[in-house]
């Protein structure tokens, strides 16, 4: 049983950090960004237009596909570069491991999987940048890393970096892209939601701005928790936004949702979201939001942007 | 009598034996005391077989049965008074979540819970339990007017989940649990959570951000309910009894993980063998912890319920393994840093 891996001696295994932590900016473990690799293939099809692509032609293009406009998913690390000044990024907390705590079925197999898969020790990323000449601190799912799920992990390093923000006094923009809680860490999982969502409850009393990016896909537990919870909700165009996946809606009570539901569009339509941003002008928007959120720029100030 | 399940025939067959022994004993005036005594022996080690040792899958047997007492069930058990108030005053009223004002041992409380039907039409009325958006924000409303007036704050979860069609999607159900979450983690006052039967997923999480939370014995608390996990690992709903033993949610597994602080002993066989008797230990455990939290300053409450969270998640670090453990281990911490 799991409480067996309170005994195992190879590594220390921390079932919590003592809070309130009151982490000094210089403490924060930082580790310097890598380029990612291109992926095998000299071209793609895109998926809804049809039209074939060079990847080469994609990569200039952000991933997105030059005839429709059709958004390719990406990784956190080159949506990472597209956003950030050239060299201001600085990654926290990559050194974090996954336990296997309830020693679910195929779940060591899968973290391996998805280690390699991703390139990456976990399906987050977080650190501190600049974009647009203004810091920030940044958080990204990794899609490719079991869809992006939260565990312990990505909890965890999601509020460190919410923590550190209101230390650092800086805004916070998250990148989702996820299927929800983690279910090969149970009620942990479930848990992350509330502890995520927490933090972001004391950023707001800090009186910090958080952005939250949604994009393709955006489900389940991480819906439910800190991607719904920025002061300016933002899309990228086509991306599948929602609480219960199609699939499951389906089987659960045989409702086939309308074509189009879920999209970001819809979310939009709905009240759900502010902004529809294609990813080309995501930089640039973002760079703008911040620069008229910045401490000095409310009324009263003599700050002029 | 409950609806037997499965698992407790064996008991319930042996049972009818010794009341027939008996019957015909009376009536013939033959001396069976030893056949049934033997008997009676018998059933007593069975049972504690059956209830002793409940098997995962078994719980949420429990935790889903038809009989299990609902909020409505434990109300006058708990509650000196209850006042119902209805509506998100956005859309509607959900009646998967019901809440209001309520007296417990003389101290005005906010109540929130989850309801199942006990009938298919209640039911339909209920959804199943499972909140729609409008749910969850009257269920914010009424817990931003228990800060507003310093109440503190009763939640009692039992849901399969959060509502899960085109309409809660259309009207936002992530945001309206988030905010839940987000609100409740600011609060100055108490907050007890208690998973009353299911806990499912983040529509039962939703009401699960407490300064204690409590678990009756044979209720699960869980990140995905175990017939769409077995579909998910398995391809095979039908394999929901292996996925209830991997997904580790009953009360024991959580308040070993940090989830929940205390098991609410239930009559054996399950709350609703004796539902007065359930109802009267939950009000003891219920006041226990409250007195105790309303002796606690605002800041305190909050402060404590913000380490409770922050608590919750198991992972290993090699930076802090360095610090704390020896010098020996450092040669681990060079494969690590794939990064660079
Ligand atoms: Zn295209």
């Amino acid at each position: 049983m799991f409480k067996d891996i309170f005994r195992k001696t190879k590594y220390v295994t921390i079932s919590s950090v003592p809070a309130p932590r009151r982490l000094a900016p210089e403490a924060a473990p930082e580790t310097v960004m890598i380029r990612k690799e291109l992926p095998d293939g000299l071209w793609v099809k895109c998926p809804k237009c049809g039209e074939v692509l060079f990847t080469k032609d994609l990569e200039k293009n952000a991933k997105v596909c030059t005839k429709c406009s059709y958004h390719f998913r990406i990784s956190a690390r080159e949506r990472l570069e597209l956003l950030v000044d050239e060299g201001t990024f600085a990654e926290w907390d990559n050194d974090l491991q996954t336990v296997d705590v309830l020693e679910f079925p195929g779940y060591s197999e899968k973290l391996a999987e998805a280690r390699e898969k991703a390139q990456m020790p976990e399906g987050a990323l977080t650190g501190r940048g600049v974009i647009e000449g203004v810091p920030v601190v940044l958080c990204f799912n990794e899609g490719a890393f079991m869809m992006g799920s939260m565990g312990s992990v990505v909890g965890e390093k999601f509020t460190r970096a919410i923590e550190r923000a209101i230390d650092l006094r800086l805004p916070v923009i998250i990148f989702s892209t996820s299927g929800g809680a983690r279910m090969q860490e149970g009620i942990l999982s479930l848990y992350q939601m509330a502890k995520t969502s927490a933090a972001l409850t004391r950023l707001a009393e800090a009186g910090l701005l958080y952005i939250s990016v949604l994009t393709d896909p955006t489900f389940g537990g991480v819906t439910a928790s800190y991607a719904s919870l920025g002061d300016i909700l933002i899309a990228e165009p086509g991306a599948l936004i929602g609480f219960t996946g199609p699939r499951v809606i389906k089987q659960t009570i045989r409702q086939e949702l309308p074509p189009g539901a879920q999209t970001a569009e819809f979310n939009q339509e709905h009240g759900l979201i502010d902004l529809v941003v294609e990813r080309s002008q995501m930089r640039s928007l973002l760079g703008r939001l911040l620069r008229y959120h910045q401490e000095g720029a409310g009324y009263g100030s003599a700050v002029r942007i | 009598m409950a609806q037997p399940l499965e698992f407790e025939k064996p008991l319930l067959e042996l049972e009818q034996k010794i009341l027939e022994l008996q019957k015909f004993s009376a009536e013939k005036g033959i001396d069976l005391s030893v056949e049934i005594t033997t008997l009676e022996h018998k059933a007593v080690v069975l049972k504690k077989n059956i209830y002793g040792r409940l098997q995962p899958w078994q719980k949420v047997q429990i935790a889903r049965h038809s009989e299990r007492p609902n909020f409505y069930d434990y109300v006058q058990l708990l509650f000196e008074d209850f006042i119902e108030m209805r509506g998100d005053r956005l859309f509607a009223d959900d009646r998967a979540i019901v809440g209001g004002v309520a007296l417990f041992k003389g101290v005005p409380v906010t109540v929130i819970a989850q309801v199942k039907g006990k009938d298919t039409k209640e039911n339909l009325q209920r959804n199943f339990g499972m909140p729609h958006p409008e749910g969850y924000r009257k269920a914010l409303r009424l817990m931003e007017q228990a800060e507003k007036f310093h109440r503190p704050i009763l939640t009692f979860i039992d849901t399969p989940g959060a509502a899960c069609d085109l309409a809660a999607e259309e009207r936002g159900q992530g945001e309206a649990i988030a905010r839940c979450l987000v609100a409740m983690a600011g609060y100055h006052v108490p907050i007890i959570s208690t998973v009353m039967g299911e806990g499912g997923s983040g529509g039962a999480l939703a009401l699960g951000v407490g300064n204690v939370v409590l678990m009756l014995e044979h209720t699960f608390y869980s990140v995905i309910a175990p017939e769409s996990c077995a579909s998910i690992l398995w391809k095979d709903p039908s394999k929901a009894q292996e996925a209830a033993t991997a997904l580790k949610f009953t009360a024991e597994d959580c308040l070993r993980l940090g989830v929940a602080d205390e098991i609410v002993k239930e009559p054996l066989g399950g709350a609703h063998k004796d539902a007065h008797r359930a109802g009267e230990e939950l009000a003891r455990v219920l006041e226990k912890h409250l007195s105790r939290l309303r002796g606690e300053a605002p800041e305190v409450l909050r402060q404590k319920r913000y380490d409770k969270l922050r608590a919750i998640g198991i992972f290993q670090e090699k930076q802090r393994l360095d610090q704390s453990v020896s010098e020996t281990l450092t040669n681990l911490d060079e494969d690590v840093k794939i990064t660079e």
